[in-house]
């Protein structure tokens, strides 16, 4: 039996005169995303993507669970084709392709949806006979058409006439690509590949900092970053992520700032050299995990000095967010139990013991000014390292 | 490159590759089976047994393979506190022990148990009176480590039995022997050992591998249940290559000679550590000196870690199965935070020079030098 995976577009279908432009960005990215798993045809009609399989013998469970994470679709229904637009083939397919399913349940209804107004049949009619002859297959079952264990949808579509069981939900959101690019500062913890999530969900297509201290931090940690974006890109697609070397630019911090304004100044350097990457990259904003009120560096004042370091919008996705809820996200994206692997990152180096957690924007700019970062920051700037997510 | 991370494994001895290797493309039948190839197999799997129990004085058939040494301890407190479950509740174990004694502990003690854990003495050992006081007639298993493995320090451990069964004789005594096999002669009789835990990989032999002896006459349940391999105390099939290379690095053993050399080399690094400005020494006087417990001035363990490391200088921030925790070793000794924080493990093997101690004593001088103090 073919099958075909019929998915609904989310919001696009709200969009006016460039709606063309987000279903292409999606075709584009359910192109790419099933590329391994075979040749697809992939077409748009009556606001539903048609994806449908060239070769036989295609993983079909795995392309379901990879449509089920890309962004623009917010439900899909793995179909059958009837081999012809009849109502004999529609009652042929119906009972062989949903037996198990139809098994398991104890109560159904059919949904006929009938796009074709010429088939000869009315919806209601569809109905009744397909209703009919299932009732007649699967004697265990009754019909409830209110709270139904399983609905049976026969759609009668310009292009053929399709079967299939309740829809499964998308990831919703925007296509990716379609929202423009963004720098995410990825240290390592639980909330940022959450906030990189978030914003590709928005249809942000994007770029990866990282920031390293060896020997202050360890291979390991760049790797837990690595592995963080892997889990993100199955989202948000391929991307770059850039690894900055960091360790001068905080042992000078160290030694030439004062202690309490360690964390405020390396958030605003972070910033500025995240900048000069984000602009390279035609980055038109940052994003970074921060949450208010979660840590001395998350207050108001302190969220004020690090904005103040650049001139880019800054997205802050979590930042109304507690921390349980990230966390819940975390683990629907299953990047919690990496985020939680015991290495240090960057930004626990030099903790100070008492951060200023109202820090004074001209002291800040000030210490920062004195202590001159600017040569450093070239030469960090000249030794970024590059490694290709997939 | 300067290997001193031994306590955490070992590189594996070439006669012992060389028969892992053998047994995996030529000899490779399963010992189980009925056939040739079967019998051939079982009369290495018992060849490497023979040597195994010959290294700590033992009859062949006191040996049980497992898959480590977390297995093998898991098997002796599990087994040992489940065979008399009906009877006996408390369980004795001692605040310093591995992990896989701590946790296996633990989880007695949440079904039921009572789990008793004796607190070392301030010279960093566990005295057999302590333990011996906390013996009831209830209790079915006393359990203390012969080496520590992040300090070296050695437990008086055949006393600390012989006290324990004053007490109460049926009382069955484990000891987990890891980081002392191989480097000390011991001898289950000696030591009044009822089960006593070995691992393969810090031996010279690979990974996966280890052995639990069980005194003979000593009951305990096994943990895992099928065929009849390891008398059905430990059942599955035995990863021959790994038995069978464990066995001929323990026919390797030259205790004597290797103790002298490491002992001369570990009193050459305490000497040349020491002359480091803020370098503390944390290992007991007389502990093994295979191993070397250290704190650098106040740099983070993990910062001098990976400092060492770019100059091929290996070792470890505590225990390698705690990646990152404070060590509940120092702890107890009664160091503060701050001196646990900064603690690096050295330990030696046989094939340890005074070249690695010197590149060592440079590095963290240097470290010292230029990496962040908190």
């Amino acid at each position: 039996m073919k099958e075909i995976l019929l998915l609904k577009d989310g919001e696009i279908v709200l969009k006016g005169l460039n709606r063309r432009q987000f279903e292409d960005a999606l075709k584009r990215n359910i192109k790419h995303s099933l590329s391994d798993l075979g040749r697809f045809d992939i077409s748009s009609a009556q606001s539903t993507i048609y994806v449908r399989p060239l070769d036989d013998g295609v993983d079909f469970d795995e392309a379901c669970d990879r449509i089920s994470r890309i962004f623009g679709i917010v439900s899909f229904s793995r179909a059958a084709m009837c081999p012809e637009k009849t109502m004999e083939s529609v009652l042929e397919t119906a009972p062989v392709y949903l037996e198990k399913t139809l098994k398991a349940a104890g109560t159904f209804k059919v949904e006929a949806k009938r796009s074709d107004k010429k088939f000869p049949l009315r919806s209601p009619e569809i109905c009744n006979v397909a209703g009919g002859l299932l009732l007649e297959k699967f004697p265990h079952l009754t019909v409830d058409v209110h709270n139904p264990d399983v609905t049976v949808y026969v759609e009668i579509r310009d292009f053929g006439a399709y079967i299939h069981a309740d829809p499964i939900r998308g990831a919703g959101g925007i296509p990716v690509g379609t929202g423009g690019r963004a720098a995410i500062l990825i240290s390592g913890g639980i909330d940022s590949p959450v906030a990189a999530y978030m914003m590709a969900k928005r249809g942000i297509k994007l770029t990866a900092i990282h920031f390293a201290s060896p020997p202050y931090t360890s291979a390991r940690a760049e790797e837990k970053v690595v592995k963080l974006l892997q889990k993100v890109s199955r989202y948000a697609g391929p991307m770059r992520m850039y690894t900055v070397p960091f360790t001068k630019i905080q042992e000078k911090l160290r030694d030439d700032c004062p202690e309490e304004l360690f964390t405020i100044i390396m958030r605003r350097l972070m910033m500025q050299i995240s900048e000069r990457i984000a602009k390279q990259r035609d980055c038109g904003a940052l994003i970074t995990g921060e949450s208010l009120g979660q840590v001395a560096s998350q207050t108001i004042g302190a969220l004020g000095c690090t904005d103040e370091a650049t001139d880019m919008v800054v997205f802050r996705p979590l930042i109304g967010m507690d921390k349980q809820e990230i966390i819940n996200i975390s683990y629907k994206i299953d990047t919690y139990e990496t985020s939680i692997e015991p290495y240090e990152d960057c930004c626990t180096v030099f903790t100070p013991r008492h951060p200023r957690t109202k820090p004074i924007l001209k002291f800040v700019k000030a210490a920062q000014e004195q202590a001159n970062f600017e040569p450093l920051i070239e030469e960090a700037m000249n030794n970024l390292k590059i490694t290709y997510i997939e | 490159m300067h290997y001193l991370d031994n306590s955490a494994t070992t590189v594996v001895s070439s006669a012992a590759a060389q028969k892992a290797l053998e047994i995996m493309t030529e000899n490779f039948g399963n010992p189980s089976s009925l056939h040739t190839l079967g019998i051939n197999a079982e009369h290495e799997l018992e060849a490497a047994r023979d040597k195994v129990a010959r290294a700590i004085g033992a009859d062949s058939g006191e040996i049980t393979f497992t898959s480590g040494g977390t297995e093998a301890n898991n098997l002796a407190l599990f087994g040992a506190a489940e065979a008399k479950r009906r009877t006996c509740k408390r369980v004795i174990i001692s605040s310093t022990e591995h992990s896989s004694v701590l946790e296996a502990a633990k989880k007695l003690s949440d079904s039921g148990f009572e789990v008793v854990r004796i607190s070392l003495a301030e010279d960093g050992v566990i005295r057999p009176e302590d333990v011996a006081s906390a013996v009831t007639p209830d209790t079915s298993l006393v359990s203390v480590m012969l080496v520590n493995n992040e300090t070296g320090a050695i437990n008086p451990v055949a006393e600390i039995f012989e006290a324990v069964r004053l007490k109460n004789k049926s009382v069955l005594c484990h000891t987990d022997a890891v980081q002392a096999f191989g480097k000390l002669d011991i001898k289950v009789k000696k030591l009044g050992a009822d089960l006593l835990t070995v691992s393969a990989h810090k031996v010279h032999a690979p990974k996966g591998c280890g052995a639990l002896y069980i005194k003979k006459g000593a009951r305990i349940l096994p943990r895992q249940y099928g065929g009849e391999q390891e008398k059905r105390i430990r059942p599955g099939t035995e990863p021959l290559p790994a038995i069978a290379a464990f066995g001929v690095a323990c026919s390797e053993f030259e205790i004597e000679k290797n103790l002298a050399l490491v002992t001369d080399l570990n009193n050459y690094a305490r000497e040349r550590l020491s002359a480091i400005d803020g370098v503390l020494i944390n290992s007991p006087e007389n502990a093994l000196p295979y191993v070397l417990n250290i704190t650098a001035g106040r740099v983070r363990s993990e910062t001098m870690l990976h400092f060492l490391e770019e100059r091929e200088i290996y070792v470890s921030s505590g225990s390698a199965c705690a990646k990152g925790k404070p060590s509940h070793v120092l702890a107890a000794m009664g160091y503060s935070r701050q001196r646990a924080d900064s603690a690096l493990r050295i330990s030696f093997s046989k094939f340890s020079t005074r070249d690695d101690v010197d590149a060592l004593a440079e590095g963290i001088a240097l470290g010292l030098k230029i990496l962040a103090h908190r």
